[in-house]
């Protein structure tokens, strides 16, 4: 037997202008489970990506059970004993369990030259498989009044059924609670004990405490190494959490950032209590906002930050909750009536949720404040808009051949400029940014970053969401963290370091 | 470069170059296809129709789409009919109904068509239903009222007054051709100068987007819902008075008339885009298309073929647009 269930060696993989993965080495010894972690953008499902030949890497070579393979594409990998779980599953709900598991290969009856579905043997495998993991669902029953935890045991089923020797659970755990954790756990055990390899990616130190016995820790697309998780585990050196923490952020902070010279002031915007209709979700948060200041939320993916400024800002609904802006309570109950009161806010989906492709720029500007620009209550006054379109395209220098440009031909980091022109016209108290520059370029990033402050100093609330350690540390005046959908806790000044905030984003 | 900008300008208008060729060619072969009086009988053929491509044009831009517009006609026809009967006739449908004003009549069914569409705005923009399976249900429902108010009877007599309305002339200018322009004007207005144009085209756009730019999408589809109804009341008014009676059947499949020529004009099936100037090319050249083989003397069952076959291409050009663009 070779010492690997699974190497991978040397794994680069460049897009343009990114060096997603520099280098990469993978081992997952058999009958394991093989912890990933590493922070958001670290490259882990890149690199599963590769794996699975969804991506194309540069250079790298993968090994299974010792034999080289060459990967084109997930039915390759399948077929090499290779399977995924993912994030986010992919089923078809309106289904049966046991069409799920065979979905694209379905056992056939042949008459002739007519293949028919043989439902009865699908039926009896999947049942097979079903116990195989110590599983007592009825294969017919349809998926979608299955719990998330249960479809994923499903997945976890049919990857069992197609034979993988290897099974790569992505975030497995992030919607689950503590006891479909624990019944995950048991059907991994259990079938680590018969030979099967898993890859563990998660954010929960914990978690990985308890099942994983090796881990390797990726940063900015490189390998950092590989060690043991468990004291007993003679292969690696041990590693503790501190240890974790310190290989997952350390890294020179290489990003500039603009002098954070604002002032914050008094209380502007108090949100209390807020708990989603999820149990899920966003539990019980509360924080205060203050004029002037450039609020960060931390915490990793899962941590329902997304979740509770949606939420907030009326995209969502909630269970309990009330905001205090600028000391009256607010009534928020769909984004209008938080637009009137004046919160703005920039989502995290910028295709989704912000703008409006077929529109032109001057469009996507102006949009959120139409009210501005009424004559004798009914007419707009185009000139007058016109003018604040061509404010806002010199002021944020949008790079656009003119204001009727549809936005969708812009770049990622003038999209974003638009948007963000369509909170300056507005003109909120409160503006919520999720994650204000993702996918955009260094140079377009700093100009934000400088638009962010230049509002704070106008004595209005920034909330900004951001994944990226060193821009939360870097623009935040206060920095508030979650974890699971709680705040864990808030840093400032001089206890803002990625280790403390780590700290609270892996503690539950 | 400007190879370039021929091939753009082709792919853009190629259905209206094509149909061009078309109508210079009869213009040319047939000297009475471009006589005033057959140009004149195009353009009050195209008025009623154009008012209603302009009510499903909202619909459209906002990615919904109104299969109940030709009912709603057939259904305002009816009843604009029914209380428009000269008092003399002999077979009066309501003979004990008051002899209203002419206008009062079509406010009147303005308001009944307006209702159904507040009903369509409500199950597709609350109960989120799909437009095209909601519009599918309500023109059975509006059709089987209008069914059951005529009692399926043919409506004739008419007032004076009302055929007048609708079949006067100002000046040499038909009054249908007028109200034409009345209605084109205002809807030009609201979808350029005010915020509910804007938000139409935001919400066509980007539903959720323009949600979050706080926009009341609820609201201004039933507002586009329901001025959609009041059109096509005015249409189906327009058209009983036109010809001087009516029955249930007025107004059939001219919901899908008036979505083609929108498509043609450039209204996109995608949503987000789309001109009051692109509604009336749109119905124009779909008038023209049909008298242009009227007078080449085609088989009128081959004539459904060229306009379906129009349809079909026009729609393929317009979707190639869109993906070009993106």
């Amino acid at each position: 037997m070779a010492e690997y269930r699974l190497e991978m060696r040397g794994v680069s993989k460049s897009f343009p202008g990114v060096k997603a993965l520099d280098s990469v080495n993978l081992k997952v010894r058999p009958g394991t489970v093989h912890a990933l972690m590493g922070e958001n953008g670290a490259g882990k499902s890149t690199l599963m990506k590769c794996l699975f030949g969804i991506y194309h890497m540069d250079e790298g070579e993968v090994y299974v059970d010792g034999e080289k393979v060459d990967i084109h594409n997930p039915d390759e990998a399948l077929r090499k004993g290779l399977a995924m779980v993912h994030q986010e599953l992919q089923p078809v709900p309106a289904r049966s369990i046991a069409e799920n598991m065979y979905l694209g290969r379905y056992p056939v009856k042949k008459f002739g030259p007519l293949q028919v579905i043989d439902h009865k043997t699908m039926n009896a495998e999947a049942e097979k498989w079903l116990k195989n993991v110590k599983m007592t669902f009825d294969p017919k029953r349809q998926l979608g009044r299955l719990s998330i935890s249960q479809m994923q045991q499903i997945e976890i089923a049919k990857a069992v059924s197609q034979e993988a020797r290897l099974i790569i659970l992505d975030e497995p755990t992030s919607s689950l609670t503590d006891n479909e954790v624990e019944a995950l756990f048991k059907i991994v055990r259990d079938l680590k004990a018969r030979g099967v390899s898993f890859v563990f990616i998660s954010h929960k130190m914990a978690e990985l405490r308890q099942i994983s016995d090796d881990i390797t820790i990726m940063r900015d697309g490189t390998y950092v190494g590989t060690w043991s998780m468990q004291k007993d585990n003679a292969a690696y050196d041990y590693i503790d959490d501190n240890g974790i923490v310190k290989a997952m952020v350390g890294r020179e902070l290489t990003n500039v950032y603009p002098e954070l010279d604002n002032q914050p002031g008094e209380v502007l915007m108090e949100v209390k209590n807020f708990t989603s209709i999820h149990s899920d979700s966003f539990k019980d948060c509360s924080f205060k906002l203050r004029k002037g200041e450039i609020l960060g939320f931390g915490g990793l993916v899962g941590a329902q930050r997304t979740e509770l400024m949606e939420a907030i800002f009326g995209m969502r609904h909630i269970t309990s909750g009330e905001v205090i802006l600028n000391g009256k309570k607010i009534n928020i109950k769909r984004p209008q009536d938080a637009i009137n009161n004046g919160i703005g806010m920039i989502t995290e989906d910028r295709r989704g949720t912000g703008i409006l492709g077929c529109l032109s720029i001057a469009d996507n500007v102006s949009i959120a404040s139409l009210n501005k620009y009424l004559e004798a209550g009914i007419k707009l006054n185009l000139k007058k808009i016109e003018q604040l379109v061509a404010d806002n395209v010199k002021k944020l220098s949008i790079k656009t051949p003119s204001s009727k440009t549809w936005i969708s031909s812009l770049s990622g980091g003038n999209q974003q400029k638009v948007i963000i022109s369509r909170w300056l016209a507005n003109n909120p108290d409160v503006l919520i940014m999720d994650e204000p520059t993702r996918g955009i370029d260094v140079g377009a990033k700093y100009e934000i970053y400088q638009i962010m402050i230049q509002l704070a100093k106008q004595g209005k609330g920034i909330i900004m969401i951001s994944s990226e350690m060193p821009e939360l540390i870097g623009v935040s005046n206060r920095i508030m963290v979650m974890c699971n959908g709680k705040i864990t806790g808030e840093v400032s000044g001089e206890e803002a370091t990625q280790e403390n905030i780590m700290q609270y984003a892996t503690r539950f | 470069m400007t190879s370039d900008k021929v091939k753009k300008f082709v792919t853009n208008n190629g259905i209206i170059l094509l149909l061009a060729v078309l109508v210079i060619y009869v213009g040319i072969t047939v000297p009475t296809f471009r006589s005033i009086k057959n140009l004149s009988n195009l353009a009050i053929n195209a008025a009623p129709r154009v008012i209603i491509a302009l009510g499903v044009s909202g619909c459209l831009i906002t990615k919904g789409t109104d299969l109940s517009a030709g009912r709603a006609v057939g259904l305002a026809g009816c009843l604009a009919g029914m209380m428009l009967q000269n008092p003399e006739a002999s077979k009066r449908l309501l003979p004990n109904f008051p002899q209203l004003p002419v206008i009062v009549v079509l406010l009147i069914v303005m308001v009944v068509c307006a209702l159904f569409g507040l009903l369509n705005a409500i199950v597709i923009s609350y109960l989120q239903v799909p437009a095209f399976i909601c519009t599918l249900g309500t023109q059975l429902i509006i059709y089987g009222v209008a069914l059951v108010i005529t009692g399926a009877q043919p409506i004739g007599s008419y007032r004076q007054d009302y055929i007048n309305f609708c079949q006067g002339k100002l000046f040499g200018v038909p009054y249908l051709f007028i109200y034409l322009v009345i209605a084109a004007a205002i809807f030009w207005f609201i979808y350029n100068y005010t915020r509910h144009g804007k938000y139409m085209y935001a919400i066509g756009g980007n539903e959720a987007a323009a949600e979050v730019s706080g926009v009341n999408v609820k609201k201004v589809k039933t507002i586009i819902y329901v001025t959609a109804g009041a059109m096509y009341a005015i249409a189906g008014f327009l058209l009983g008075g036109k010809s001087g009676g009516t029955s249930v059947n007025l107004g059939q499949g001219y919901e899908l008339e008036a979505i083609a020529a929108c498509t043609i004009g450039g209204v996109s099936v995608n949503g987000g885009i789309g001109k009051v100037s692109g509604c009336i090319i749109g119905v124009a050249v779909f008038e023209l298309l049909k008298s242009a083989l009227q007078f080449l003397g085609v088989n009128t069952n081959y004539q459904y073929i060229a306009q379906g076959v129009v349809i079909v291409i026009a729609i393929a050009l317009d979707i190639r647009k869109y993906i070009v663009k993106k």
